[in-house]
């Protein structure tokens, strides 16, 4: 179903993503990157009708932490404002319903994460299942090892392929100021096998926002807005042993309903946190070598958690703000092993 | 371009007690779901996506626990959103769901919000220290506490509203088989006997610690034509948020939460909100709050708030009854009590609340607040559908 209003993604700033930001608050992480997004269409707080945040509780160890980063987006006089504990990927679909229903018609959407402050291969084991599998505390490179090994064993990919992953995106990312690893890098040693150190994402902290509006208003802030053609998310099972590892339903379906397939795409921003993954998303999004995937080096150059999946929609918002891109998609992920995905596509006007 | 009117057609709670040692996470929200379920007479494949919420994760040490949770409650092959906003949770969630229909985007919503508390702790996991940061102090009660006093001071209020209010929930949470707390022999005696806990809030005057999930459906007009019981139908629906601690910040009655009721009134054609409103879901967690969020909401003129629950206009049978649930003072899964307040609205509108219905309520108001008093959630639910 098309949607009943024309929604762009006008704006979108991104912080520099660093293995460690000890000397920075989350505050003090997002505020900068709220004022970036802001000053790219001239907008001011006031000026915005809904906000909407992602983050996540586990990363900062703390409850609530949420309530302290809206400090940062200057929430007086009171703000219409909600928050998802999601990738800000989830984020910006909930302010695009906002939207949608003729409530809003500019919206800010902001996520961050910083892993730094624990060990997040640790702190992920606990969204797993708490009576089954979490107290076996299988970390996410373990769980990601068995995809990888899935598809190894199916005949779709094998370890000279997942370093050519590897090896491209880094070097995509050498054009990113923002990324964490930049150019070509050593694969490593095996972190979990099959999965070497080069397959695997930084571990790193990094914050992200996007500003989105509706018709006009759109064409007013942006040149060339990033027009939302269609967008949808959808879960899977949790447990992976009822999943078939090397396929990606979920995404294959969101895909469908956002109208992914209607015509082909030239850029697809993926969250692919390893390497293994990019194969399961190239085959459920019929992604063939035309396309141009992860011209931004994608999650393997820069991870920050709760970020990077709205970091895909920004990439290829931006690759359409500047004419690089015609119809683009992105893609944002949750959970072990692709459990739950999120996909949009993008336009830019004809020109 | 006009929105589609959405209607609550399905109402579910569990029985809310200190521990359910009988059912994980799952088998808690499963409950609530599938009651609501049956009460709409829908089944699983009528459901469209799902939106749940909860406080936060520390409460029963899962992160992100939509995620394990997406089996037990339908979703798998569904879109299934996860809110956090505070306190403000419950609410904020039945909102997001709100919007799905209202957008056209889904036709029907099953919507939940939980909270296991006995899996861990409340108590520790709202203490948490981190560094450079302000404490939230000893749990809520100790942030909340010094506001109370604030209240007390600049309205002029006497000591015993606090009991009265207190009294009064725990009475009618013995109407309402789903609440937590059936004091059975509570008088207004005991409640004041009640060892002081955070001064001037006693033990008696603060919300127990429970488990519990509630969820509601959500559907079009279509979908409300088919409603086997009479729907409950939103007028209106806003969330409003400000920062935590600043200087310039009314801890005693937050200009958030003025904001986010005018809002709620202006959706729903309501002047006068005394008059026109027939009952209110309120959250008061401590039952000081009661008179300060009836000045914050419009139901009293600043200061006079006290006075009205002194005059026991807020009973069951007074003019304009709030909580007559039991409210969270007897009943608080802290992430499930917003939409709690949500759903017992829509109850009384549908007039289906059993002992404890207001007679002839055709309106209600229901209200959640989150953080620092920084996080507001409301809706106005009523008898008509406002699209005619």
């Amino acid at each position: 179903m098309a949607p009943v209003r024309d929604v762009a993604i006008v704006a979108f700033a991104q912080s520099d993503h660093l293995r460690r930001t000890d000397e920075v608050s989350e505050v003090e992480m997002v505020m900068p990157v709220l004022h970036q997004v802001l000053s790219r269409t001239g907008l001011k707080t006031s000026d915005i009708d809904f906000t909407c945040s992602g983050s996540s509780d586990y990363l900062a160890g703390r409850a609530f932490s949420f309530t302290m980063a809206l400090d940062g987006v200057g929430a007086w006089p009171p703000i219409s404002e909600s928050h998802v504990e999601m990738d800000g990927a989830w984020a910006l679909y909930e302010a695009w319903v906002k939207i949608l229903t003729g409530e809003a018609d500019t919206a800010l959407v902001y996520s961050y994460g910083k892993s730094s402050p624990g060990q997040v291969r640790d702190v992920l084991t606990r969204q797993l299942d708490p009576y089954y599998l979490a107290p076996l505390w299988p970390d996410s490179v373990a769980l990601a090892a068995l995809q990888a090994q899935a598809l190894i064993d199916a005949g779709d990919t094998d370890e000279p392929a997942l370093a050519g992953i590897a090896a491209r995106s880094r070097t995509s990312a050498s054009d990113n100021p923002h990324a964490q690893l930049r150019g070509a890098r050593a694969q490593g040693d095996y972190q979990v096998r099959p999965l070497r150190t080069g397959d695997c994402p930084p571990v790193g902290d990094g914050a992200a926002a996007v500003i989105l509006a509706a018709g006009d208003r759109a064409r007013e802030l942006c040149a060339r807005p990033a027009w939302i053609r269609g967008m949808d998310h959808r879960i899977e099972a949790h447990s992976l042993g009822v999943r078939d590892l090397t396929d990606s339903p979920s995404t294959r379906l969101a895909a469908e309903r956002a109208g992914a397939f209607d015509r082909p795409v030239d850029t697809a921003e993926l969250h692919a946190p390893f390497t293994s993954q990019e194969v399961v998303l190239r085959k459920a999004l019929k992604l063939d070598d035309t396309v141009a995937v992860n011209p931004s080096g994608g999650a393997l150059a820069a991870n920050p958690v709760m970020a990077a999946g709205l970091i895909r929609l920004g990439e290829a918002a931006a690759r359409i703000h500047d004419g690089t891109s015609h119809r683009a998609l992105a893609h944002a992920t949750s959970g072990p092993c692709l459990q739950q995905n999120l996909v949009a596509v993008l336009e830019g006007e004809a020109q | 371009m006009t929105k589609e009117p959405v209607a609550v057609v399905g109402i579910g709670q569990t029985h809310h007690v200190a521990a359910r040692h009988d059912v994980s996470i799952a088998g808690l929200v499963r409950e609530a779901a599938m009651r609501a379920l049956a009460d709409a007479q829908l089944t699983w494949q009528d459901i469209d996506a799902v939106v749940i919420g909860k406080a936060p994760d520390f409460f029963e040490g899962v992160m992100m626990p939509e995620l394990y949770l997406a089996d037990a409650l339908g979703a798998v092959g569904k879109p299934m959103l996860r809110v956090h906003t505070a306190g403000s949770v419950g609410g904020s969630t039945a909102l997001v769901a709100s919007n799905l229909v209202s957008s056209r985007v889904h036709k029907t919503v099953l919507t939940l919000a939980f909270e296991k508390q006995s899996e861990s702790n409340a108590m520790w996991g709202l203490s948490l220290p981190v560094p450079f940061q302000q404490p939230l102090l000893a749990g809520a009660g100790g942030f909340f506490a010094p506001h109370i006093r604030a209240y007390m001071r600049r309205t002029g209020a006497p000591d015993h509203i606090g009991s009265l209010v207190a009294y009064k929930d725990r009475r009618n949470a013995l109407k309402n088989p789903y609440a937590h707390l059936h004091e059975k022999d509570i008088t207004l005696e005991k409640v004041q006997a009640s060892p002081m806990l955070w001064d001037p809030v006693r033990y008696s005057e603060t919300c127990p610690s429970s488990d519990g999930a509630c969820a509601m459906i959500l559907t079009d007009r279509e979908g409300a034509a088919r409603s086997p019981q009479p729907p409950a139908w939103v007028h209106g629906g806003a969330m409003r948020s400000e920062p935590t601690l600043f200087a310039g910040k009314d801890f005693v009655s937050p200009q958030a939460g003025k904001d986010c009721a005018a809002d709620v009134y202006r959706q729903a054609g309501i002047t006068d909100p005394r008059r026109e409103i027939d009952t209110v879901e309120m959250y008061v967690p401590f039952s000081w709050y009661e008179p300060m969020w009836l000045e914050n909401l419009g139901f009293a003129e600043e200061g006079e708030g006290w006075k009205m629950t002194e005059a026991g206009a807020t009973e069951l049978d007074g003019d304009l009854p709030v909580n007559a649930s039991g409210g969270v003072l007897s009943t608080n899964p802290i992430g499930a009590s917003g939409m709690i307040r949500f759903a017992e609205a829509a109850l009384q509108v549908r007039g289906q609340a059993g002992d404890h219905q207001v007679e002839g309520a055709r309106k209600a108001l229901g209200h959640a607040y989150g953080g620092g008093a920084q996080f507001f959630s409301m809706w106005l639910v009523g008898a008509d559908n406002p699209a005619g």
